[in-house]
């Protein structure tokens, strides 16, 4: 396998990495059309920013793609590879606990790690609007070597096109990732049995929370923070332990209802979820009582629901707890055969509703 | 129309003239016109709907279905089981 | 959160059901007025836990349901002028008019704002001088305060570039119109909790008196929906009809005397148009002459407006009680709340909308019921209004 080696601490890009070269970085304080052109300036953008910003030798190399030596990482045999793709495409593009590079390098590494793969590399296109300022895309590209380190992933491969001004919005990031899974280890949301107990590893809604409050204008004087991270180093302590987990998912759109939706109907079965028992923090849910959001709907980006049968879940819990990210981890509801691919909910009071799937964006209400 | 949450007020002030105040809602706090309630006092309780203060909240009437539900559990713990 | 968790607690709500279930001795039909009253039944499935007899049906509280076709028409011409921003709450964001909603009409490129306090489009208009920014004032006697005090600022600090689209709508005229159908079986009202917190309950007591209703003024908490079902019942069981005041903590009998000055300052009382229902006399708001340099009906020329209707839609017949929306032919079909034909599949607690995710909850009841044997009854809706 390569092994790149990430050099300094992940601090921001700042002029003394570029101090060494004798021009200039850039006498450009935005993005331009040739910057996308595939000329001098495009040459410029690539070896003045992504290469030291991602700074690993299969990158540098700038070959038009990058070839990778996994077979010491394949074992024996049956090791088989994940590969996922995302898009990102948030607004603001920098929001409090993150930004749209964050974003994206944990959103991708999260889909492998959610099931049961090692994340290894990751490919990231960026699609720039002319007028974009420089500083902002080096913030990012910043940003996402940070979250690259701390995930253990390399960006091995990229490319950069520019779009007239008013035809993209800031910029658009295209992650690819891909992470092996070990011989033996078959995670699927088809799994899910009868019986099985439902965990989620922390506190729901914070997310959605925090870009809404910001993009909306629904200014709160409590900053609300995303909760955007790499889910890797804590899905592996929970493999290692508990190697029977039927499924992970991470609900980012549309929220735990949607990915447990997505599970009933994929395993056949049916979910009963406890609303006691769901963890949330009291601003996430102050927020949600006042603009009259339900939290199940809202996107999670650094969580993950896990099906583990019912005698491992105590162990698993615990396992959660133990991890920095998973401190507020909570068994939120069992599998059951009846009503099968529905989702219904216990309430506080005691009586039942059925948790549906999403119809579009949740909206604040006045009702 | 419906939905109004009950927060604290934590201080007032006035902006173009008008009673606003600061209010808490259980951990997040929004500015909330206070023109409507303007005897409330920080610490005080007042019902919010799209950003506005309502009414003020009554601790004492709050308490009633409390005590109500209070009496109704003595008076079952009094009743004599039917044979 | 305080004045909120005490209200869902699971050992009191049982308490007060077991109370009702001691209390009734035969069936009672109450109207819940509020549309969030619907939707706290719906969340926290408070007719799984009262007794068989006791039967809640919804009423037309809901204020982005019964807001005119016309009016949506009207909002959704106005909002498409390059000129404008169109603020808006939420909720009506996703209301069919005849061609389209407004979530379409910002997908085409129109400016249109979700704004989640009327005080937010103020500012606005202060920030954008060169716009023309018009607020889409819905809601009960509720938001009547707040949509009258943007008003009011806005003329108060000279903002020209503001105005609003009025189309508020009031409760008892409709609720004296529900009890005049022939063939109502509606014997008692959940009041409107927040509606009365701003106009206190002095106008349903002679309705109370008239119609030998019970009227309890009640929350929107589990607890409150729960204590106001038993006080109801008990009146109902002792063939009272009163106005009661469950809510106590927030809702006095005068009602709030500021907001009551500023409504009267800023609007006046005018016939309107509930849609799916038809004309109620006395029963809206419309700005009062002062304040026509704010209005955005007169400011804005959107005469010529076609009204259409889904043909297939039948929320008019859904609100008035005539049928129930799984008698729709579209429901579930190409009705859903993905794709909604009429007003009362949108709104959270319209009740095609409510029904959806209720109607699919009493198939799995169902599936559990023919286990045990005991099925519950499904929902009734109110006949109001004599038709359009």
């Amino acid at each position: 396998m390569t092994t790149s080696t990430p050099s300094a601490p992940a601090s921001a890009i700042d002029a003394a990495m570029f101090s060494t070269c004798p021009v200039p970085f850039t006498q450009y304080d935005r993005i331009l059309l040739g910057h996308g052109s595939g000329g001098s300036l495009t040459a410029d953008l690539i070896r003045r920013l992504f290469v030291p910003g991602f700074s690993n030798p299969v990158l540098a190399a700038l070959e038009d793609q990058a070839t990778l030596n996994v077979n010491g990482a394949l074992g024996t045999s049956g090791a088989r590879l994940a590969f996922t793709t995302d898009s990102f495409v948030v607004r603001p593009i920098f929001f409090p606990g993150g930004d749209i590079g964050r974003l994206a390098v944990h959103g991708t590494v999260n889909d492998l790690a959610v099931g049961g793969a090692q994340p290894l590399f990751l490919a990231a296109a960026f699609i720039l609007e002319e007028g974009l300022p420089l500083a902002d895309l080096q913030r990012i590209v910043a940003s996402m070597r940070t979250a690259c380190h701390e995930a253990g992933v390399t960006l091995v491969t990229g490319d950069t096109k520019v779009v007239d001004r008013g035809k993209g919005d800031q910029i658009f990031i295209t992650t690819s990732g891909i992470g092996l899974v070990p011989p033996g280890r078959a995670l699927s949301i088809a799994h899910a049995r009868p019986g099985d107990r439902i965990l989620v590893s922390g506190t729901i809604g914070d997310h959605g929370i925090a870009i809404m409050s910001v993009r909306e204008g629904l200014e709160f004087e409590t900053v609300l923070e995303s909760d955007s991270a790499s889910l890797a180093d804590l899905t592996r302590s929970m493999l290692e332990a508990c190697p029977d987990i039927r499924a992970m998912r991470d609900p980012t759109r549309g929220g735990v209802a949607s990915a447990l939706n997505e599970l009933a109907e994929a395993s056949h079965v049916g979910v009963e979820l406890t609303e006691a028992a769901i963890p949330i923090r009291p601003a996430v849910r102050g927020a949600c009582e006042m603009l009259g959001l339900d939290p199940l709907y809202v996107a999670n980006e650094g969580k993950l629901l896990a099906v583990v049968p019912a005698a491992r879940a105590e162990e698993l819990l615990a396992v959660m707890r133990r991890h920095p990210l998973g401190q507020n981890a909570a068994v939120i509801g069992d599998v059951l055969a009846a009503h099968p691919g529905m989702v219904v909910m216990k309430s506080l009071v005691g009586g039942a509703r059925v948790v549906t799937m999403l119809a579009g964006e949740q909206l604040p209400r006045i009702c | 129309m419906c939905l109004g949450i009950p927060g604290k007020v934590v201080k007032t002030y006035r902006e173009h003239d008008v009673l606003m105040g600061k209010v808490d809602f259980g951990g997040i706090a929004k500015n909330v016109c206070l023109a409507h309630v303007p005897e409330v006092q920080p610490g005080q309780y007042v019902l919010v709907h799209v950003g506005f203060a309502l009414s003020m909240i009554d601790e004492n009437e709050a308490q009633q279905v409390f005590k109500f539900l209070n009496e109704m559990q003595q008076l079952d713990e009094l009743k004599v089981p039917s044979p | 959160m305080k004045y909120l968790d005490e209200y869902r607690d699971t050992k009191a709500a049982r308490q007060l059901a077991d109370a009702i279930a001691r209390t009734v001795t035969r069936p009672w039909t109450i109207m819940e007025v509020c549309g969030g009253q619907t939707h706290t039944i719906v969340k926290y499935g408070i007719d799984e836990i009262l007794p068989r007899g006791v039967e809640l049906v919804h009423g037309p509280g809901c204020p982005v349901c019964v807001t005119a076709l016309e009016m949506i028409d009207r909002a959704h011409a106005i909002a498409a002028r390059p000129e404008v921003i169109f603020c808006s709450f939420g909720d009506m964001l996703r209301v069919p008019g005849s061609r389209g909603d407004l979530l379409q009409l910002k997908a085409h490129g129109s400016d249109i704002r979700i704004v989640y306090s009327p005080l937010d489009a103020v500012n606005i208009a202060a920030a954008n001088p060169q716009k023309k920014v018009v607020f889409f004032a819905i809601g009960f006697e509720t938001t009547a305060p707040p949509n009258a005090m943007a008003v009011w600022l806005a003329h108060h600090r000279r903002l020209h570039n503001f105005s609003v689209l009025v189309s508020h709508v009031l409760v008892p005229p409709a609720m004296t119109a529900i009890l005049q159908a022939p063939g109502n079986r509606v014997q008692g009202f959940l009041g409107p909790g927040h509606v009365c917190t701003v106009m206190g309950y002095t106008e349903y007591e002679p309705i109370a008196a008239q119609f030998k209703v019970p009227i309890v003024i009640t929350g929107f908490e589990p607890v409150d929906m729960l204590e106001g079902v038993l006080l109801t019942v008990r009146q109902l069981e002792a063939g009272a009809g009163k106005v009661e005041n469950q809510y106590g903590r927030a809702v006095r009998r005068e009602g709030n005397p500021a907001s009551r000055q500023l409504i009267v300052d800023v609007f006046e009382v005018c016939d309107r148009k509930w849609r799916g229902v038809g004309l109620i006399p006395q029963s809206g708001y419309k700005l009062r002459p002062e304040f026509h340099a704010h209005d955005a009906e007169r400011l804005f020329d959107v005469e010529g407006i076609q009204t259409q209707e889904s043909t297939v839609c039948i929320s008019g017949q859904v609100l008035r009680g005539l049928k129930k929306p799984h008698d729709c032919p579209a429901f579930g079909k190409s009705c859903t709340p993905q794709n909604p034909l009429g007003a009362t599949m949108v709104s959270a607690e319209g009740a095609c909308a409510a029904y959806y995710a209720y109607g699919r909850h009493l198939e799995a009841r169902h599936a559990k019921a023919d286990a045990n044997g005991t099925a519950q009854p499904a929902p009734a809706y109110v006949q109001i209004g004599a038709g359009q």
